[in-house]
């Protein structure tokens, strides 16, 4: 099974969730932002960084580079589409996802050990896990803060469509503690924290994030 | 030759921090006039000619596809002589 890993210009958690795909029995492709093609994947995930030097907003250029309108087609065919931090700001920008990420309420960039609460286990990204489980990954963002009207947010919460939710203080000031939500079919998840950083012990804090990666498979094996 | 100007604000139920910290910083060097700040981004695009009510839809459209993301905010688009 393979599972695309697309590099935009200023993105830096390519290596690290190629790895993780690895780690969990895939087999990791490269896309180049600027690709016309997906080499034949089976689920691609945006990694986290600072694409296109988060000009404009965080994901507004990358949402339109050439390998997004391919992945866009796909993720609405149903192929399995992971974003993860920056990556979650592309799907937002790309309406894959609702809502938009905005500057942390406290204005600081974040990075440290972040404890969340998997509240959906039904999607592509989190079946490995049991709804109510506490994870710890990860969190680095300067823009993390998920926004959204009063009308998604009901929609989401009705839906089930929120997949994790920081426990303890709110780090960035999202509505509802939000780190994580889904699309409507479960195969589109975008995440605030980083799980590709915590797949052993060796090089994170946990190995809790590798859950992500094997769910795909399980998934995909459906 | 004529300037269009784009400007794109946050919308005013989402809370805006960087205006928070403008805010929070002006009565410390004496200004206290303010009672909120709201910060947001302008875009000056130059154009050969006076626009047409055509080519003002089509930055109207722009503004909406990729300067501002209508999810969180508004714009408005003039004409600056």
């Amino acid at each position: 099974m393979k599972v695309g890993v697309v590099t935009f210009p200023g993105t830096l958690d390519d290596r690290d969730a190629a790895r993780a795909v690895t780690h969990a029995g895939t087999t990791a492709i490269s896309l180049w932002h600027n690709d016309a093609d997906l080499k034949g994947v089976d689920a691609v995930i945006l990694p986290g960084g600072f694409s296109y030097g988060d000009y404009l907003r965080c994901g507004a250029i990358s949402r339109f580079a050439p390998v997004m309108e391919k992945i866009i087609d796909a993720a609405n065919d149903g192929m399995p589409l992971l974003g993860i931090c920056n990556g979650f700001q592309v799907l937002c920008e790309a309406h894959l996802l609702p809502g938009a990420l905005t500057r942390n309420h406290e204005l600081h960039f974040l990075c440290r050990d972040q404890k969340l609460e998997i509240t959906n286990n039904q999607t592509a990204w989190t079946s490995s896990y049991s709804v109510g489980q506490e994870i710890v990954i990860p969190l680095k963002n300067g823009e993390g803060s998920f926004q959204c009207d009063d009308a998604t947010l009901a929609a989401l919460e009705g839906e089930g469509r929120i997949i994790a939710r920081y426990i303890g203080e709110n780090p960035n000031g999202s509505r509802n503690k939000i780190a994580g939500i889904t699309n409507e079919r479960g195969n589109v998840v975008g995440l605030m924290p980083h799980p590709e950083h915590a797949i052993d012990t060796l090089t994170g804090p946990t190995a809790d994030g590798l859950g992500f990666f094997t769910s795909l498979l399980k998934a995909m094996v459906k | 030759m004529a300037k269009i100007v784009v400007d794109v604000m946050l919308k005013p139920e989402i809370l805006d921090p960087q205006g928070v910290a403008v805010s929070a910083a002006l009565p410390r060097l004496g200004f206290t006039f303010a009672k909120s700040v709201r910060q947001g981004k302008r875009f000056e695009i130059e154009i050969d000619g006076d626009p047409t009510p055509a080519q003002l839809a089509e930055v109207a459209k722009a503004a909406e596809t990729l300067l501002a993301n209508p999810v969180i905010e508004t714009f408005t688009v003039r004409v600056e002589k």
